[in-house]
């Protein structure tokens, strides 16, 4: 009904770009030579079908969760343990973790050059620095716009959910709302209202009710205009479709045996784990689990022993069951916050915002075995870190790992071609063919 | 106290307590529950809107779109019944829909002269400023809570709400903003330059934004694309345009005291420059009517505001247009061209309605009440031949906009009251009511800066609206906060009580065959199940798409 963009920009600005294309011969060049060689020798892609997101909003301290200095000044007194993975240590908070170091692959050199929250999870989580001109997609729903083939069409829950999410949840940028991450802020009980208040019986009259008024009200207007424009019975049916589907029942954790749940921890960040084991085997693609509370300008040690307390057994746990149910070789499990913390503690025995040199933690779905990516300076001075991975090229690990096409260009809503990713694979972190 | 010394006088007391406790509630419960009649608005006069200028702005807006129907062959719809307007104009003006005691008063007034007397009603209640204040702030300050400390978003919505109430002209609050100075606290108006403020760099205004701000909020001019480079889109812009623009916000800086002029220069490095560069303040068009003396900022104030500078004036109309149709006359709402051109002429209505607005001062009062008494506003949004896409699109029917988050929020806390829950509304409801809306605006996902986006609903939304706890908690049997227990507990008869429900929910009379179910549903059961009737009457009524979007 009224165009988004304005036509006339929109058209001028193809013309422009299909010029620019011919009149630069880019083909020719040596640099689209050499890209076009690398990508041939890129590994072929992975076969990850879904993603869990862990978000640790805030920035953990990487000193005192992956990348502990152990003996160091910048340690503060933190302590390392040893590992299941020979030769990994990691700071002595995560005992349970520890376990299943041998699943894993840490990424202690991360860099970005974000280091403001919301820029942060904005960068963290599309891969892509903030622009004021468009919205990046998340990851997650990046995932579930190319990953959406028949098996999909099974899935009547949303696709890409959201538990717990903080002021930034996941969402679907230029892609349009549809694919945001569908929120649900409780663990246990009646799941991002999912539920009906009354009987199915009166729901149903309700719902006839409802109709003698839509009837009035498409009575005098254009036949198509709920099709077209409103999709306002359009979403309501979509709607009951996931009211009445069993798989909503993936969201509740209670109906898990007592063992399982307390594995987890029972807290819930450690039901929200659970839940997001039950919802990807039930077909959804993406689940971001938000653990907030990281951010640890003062009282670094007491508030991360907290934190690592609520993170330890769900984290080791959700890789635990994933395994157990066989479905750690398709789901890439990804724990990161939006930066790390500055190795100096500060006066008020804090960590500060730290974006060059943190950690992300990966496990499952092809990606490798007890690995170490990259270093930090252990004195704490150096914003180089060792075989440095920026965050966008960690995206387009994961991505690989899902199999998309790291290369793919998305059309935005005004017509401008934008890359999945400005990020390259980092070949060290997939498991050796 | 168990002691045999105790007289009687303990079992006495905690009578007197008991009685004092009950009379406390119910004092509150009466007062929750006080129906004073509403007042009528203390300054309805009519010669503000029936006067020769008045009337001839409109009939000029009105052939204007005549002729503009005439040559695409479009017929245009039957005016909509004043009902619908008064709904559009409430939704518009103060993001909620009219109470139906509201309602009740409103229809005392002779038919054909509503709309106006609404007009006067609205301009009373604190909620049309409130709500036309946040309107204008997403455009002047965005919605983000800004730098902390030096940024008060909320001080700098009342001020603006302040204005607003008052009607002071719409160039002065602009220049108040432009030129602001001063501490953030004591002056709301600093806000709009502090909000600017990146403190990671530990830099004063940033003039960049500031000068973005101003041309596309104020002047309907999108000049920031060429902030990083000259225009290749089809305007003119140079990269200089807009840093020579930028340039007049250079001397603002930022000190312990507040925002004060300093004579630091505005420096850039143009792409392509070899080096940084002083650059002058200019203006990118109308450059005579810039004052040639003067604080950097006052002059700019004065070119923004400046009578002949239409593009001030455009910009408005088109702003306060988008607000009372859910879409601007002109699309994007900030990209408005400065001259028309043959086969690119100004939309009908703009240019006739820019002379209205500088000729009476720009009024906004005045601008909105010529607005709503033209031919075009009042259409109908339905008709025996439906409207089509043309339609829309040359303004022929009224075209459907989705409600926004807080209209949506605002409307369900509206429905389920009689009264108006404005400021007069007790301080209990008010309060409850605010802490309602802002769960559900989260929930719902508010739209931010991008007001005027026209898509279809989602499926969060719906189930938020079916299944949600706000709904549920504004339907259910609840005699003192709900207006579905207190319909049923007052109408004389179920036809009654169903249209009452009608005009409280969608500000309509059911027709024949809605009435006829509902009253059936109604009749059928005994008390109990009555209740439970009316419950699912108001739920239906809420999900609607009827009640989600303007029409």
């Amino acid at each position: 009904m009224n165009p988004a963009c304005n036509s006339t920009t929109h058209i001028s600005r193809r013309t422009l770009l299909r010029t620019a294309g011919l009149s630069g011969l880019a083909w020719l060049t040596p640099v689209a030579h050499w890209l076009g060689h690398a990508q041939e020798q890129a590994p072929k892609g992975g076969s990850a079908k879904s993603i869990i997101m862990l978000w640790m909003g805030g920035g953990p301290s990487q000193l005192e969760t992956f990348d502990p200095h152990p003996g160091k000044k910048i340690a503060g007194g933190t302590k390392a343990i040893g590992t299941a993975a020979k030769g990994i240590q990691i700071a002595a908070g995560l005992p349970q973790t520890a376990e299943v170091m041998d699943e894993m692959t840490l990424v202690r050199s991360v860099v970005s050059r974000e280091g403001d929250h919301e820029r942060g999870t904005y960068h963290v989580k599309t891969g892509h620095r903030p622009d004021p001109t468009l919205v990046h997609p998340a990851i997650g729903a990046v995932v579930c716009h190319q990953l959406n083939g028949p098996e999909d069409q099974q899935v009547d829950i949303p696709r890409h959910i959201s538990i717990l999410p903080n002021q930034w949840p996941a969402r679907g940028g230029y892609l349009g709302a549809q694919w945001d991450a569908f929120k649900v802020y409780n663990t246990e009980g009646r799941a991002g209202n999912l539920t009906a208040r009354v009987k199915p019986e009166r729901l149903d009259r309700r719902l006839d009710d409802l109709q003698v008024v839509e009837q009035n009200f498409a009575r005098r207007r254009r036949p198509q205009l709920d099709e077209k424009t409103t999709l306002h019975n359009h979403t309501i049916d979509k709607a009951l479709r996931m009211m009445r589907s069993d798989q909503i029942n993936a969201f509740d954790v209670t109906q898990a045996p007592a063992a399982t749940r307390d594995g987890f921890g029972k807290t819930p960040f450690g039901n929200a784990c659970l839940a997001a084991v039950q919802l990807i085997e039930t077909g959804v693609r993406c689940v971001e689990v938000t653990l907030n509370g990281w951010d640890t300008h003062a009282n670094n040690h007491a508030f991360v022993a907290e934190q690592n307390a609520i993170l330890d057994p769900a984290l080791a746990g959700l890789i635990r069951e994933l395994r157990a149910r066989d479905r750690l070789k398709d789901t890439l499990v990804v724990c990161a916050g939006e930066f790390g913390r500055t190795p100096k503690i500060n006066a008020a025995d804090g960590r500060d915002h730290w974006p060059t040199g943190f950690s992300i933690a990966l496990a499952g779905g092809g990606i490798r075995r007890g690995y170490v990516h990259g270093e930090t300076d252990p004195e704490g001075v150096s914003k180089e870190p060792g075989k440095a991975v920026s965050v966008a090229d960690v995206h387009a690990t994961l991505l690989h790992a899902l199999g998309i096409d790291t290369f793919k260009e998305l059309m935005t809503p005004v017509g401008r071609p934008m890359g999945l990713t400005d990020g390259i694979l980092v070949p060290e972190l997939m498991t050796p063919a | 106290m168990t002691g045999a010394k105790v007289p009687p006088p303990v079992w006495q007391r905690n009578l007197l307590f008991a009685v004092i406790c009950l009379a406390g509630a119910g004092a509150v419960v009466s007062d929750l529950l006080q129906s004073d009649t509403m007042n009528s608005p203390r300054d309805h006069e009519p010669r503000k809107f029936q006067n020769a200028s008045f009337e001839a702005t409109v009939q000029v807006v009105d052939n204007q779109f005549e002729a503009n129907w005439a040559r695409t062959g479009l017929k245009p719809m039957q005016p909509a019944d004043e009902l619908t307007l008064v709904r559009r104009l409430s939704l518009g003006l103060t993001g909620t829909i009219p109470s139906l005691e509201e309602i009740r008063e409103l229809e005392k007034q002779p038919e054909g002269t509503r709309v106006q007397w609404w007009l006067s009603h609205l301009f009373e209640d604190r909620r049309t400023s409130d709500h036309l204040a946040e309107r204008f702030a997403r455009a002047t300050v965005g919605v983000e809570n800004g730098p902390f400390l030096i940024y008060r978003r909320r001080r700098f919505v009342s001020w603006l709400s302040d204005e607003i109430h008052v009607n002071r002209p719409y160039d002065r609050i602009v220049r108040s903003l432009i030129t602001a100075k001063g501490l953030w606290t004591n002056n709301p108006e600093v806000n709009f330059v502090t909000v600017t403020i990146d403190q990671n760099e530990n830099k004063g205004p940033d003039e960049a934004k500031l000068a973005a701000r101003v041309t596309r909020a104020f002047l309907g001019v999108r000049i920031d694309c060429v902030q990083c480079h000259d225009d290749y889109l089809g305007d003119d812009w140079l990269q200089k345009d807009f840093h020579q623009l930028a340039s007049f916000f250079g001397e603002a800086d930022m000190t312990a005291s507040g925002i004060h002029e300093t004579d630091k220069p505005y420096v850039f490095k143009y792409r392509g420059a070899g080096e940084t560069n002083a650059v002058p303040p200019q203006v990118p068009f109308s450059a005579e009517l810039l004052p040639e003396e003067g604080h950097p900022r006052r002059r700019l104030a004065d070119w923004v505001t400046h009578k002949e500078n239409r593009a001030f004036a455009r910009a408005t109309v088109n702003r306060v247009w988008a607000l009372m149709f859910g879409r601007p006359l002109v699309t994007p709402v900030d990209q408005i061209p400065l001259q028309a051109t043959t086969d690119k002429p100004f939309p009908p209505g703009l240019e006739t309605l820019a002379d209205d607005f500088i000729t009476n001062n720009y009024d906004l009062r005045r601008l909105i009440r010529v607005i709503a008494a033209t031919r075009v506003f009042q259409l109908d949004s339905e008709g025996a031949e439906p409207p089509t896409d043309q339609h829309d699109a040359h303004w022929a029917a009224f075209g459907l906009t989705r409600l926004r988050p807080e209209q949506v929020a605002g409307s369900i806390l509206q429905a389920a009251s009689l009264k108006p829950i404005d400021a007069n509304a007790h301080i209990i409801w008010q309060l409850s009511r605010s802490a309602q809306r802002s769960d559900f605006i989260k929930l719902y996902g508010d739209v931010g800066e991008d007001e005027f986006s026209a898509t279809g609903g989602t499926i969060p939304q719906r189930l938020l609206l079916m299944n949600g706890n706000m709904v549920h908690e504004r339907i259910k049997d609840n005699i003192v906060a709900n207006a579905a227990t207190r319909i049923l507990a007052t109408a004389r008869d179920n036809p009654s009580a169903v249209e009452a429900a009608y005009l409280a929910v969608l500000s309509r009379r059911p027709s024949p065959k809605e009435s006829a179910h509902f009253v059936a549903a109604l009749d059928e059961g005994g008390r109990f199940a009555r209740r439970n009737r009316m419950a699912d009457l108001y739920w239906a009524l809420l999900n609607s798409t009827e009640f989600s979007w303007n029409h």
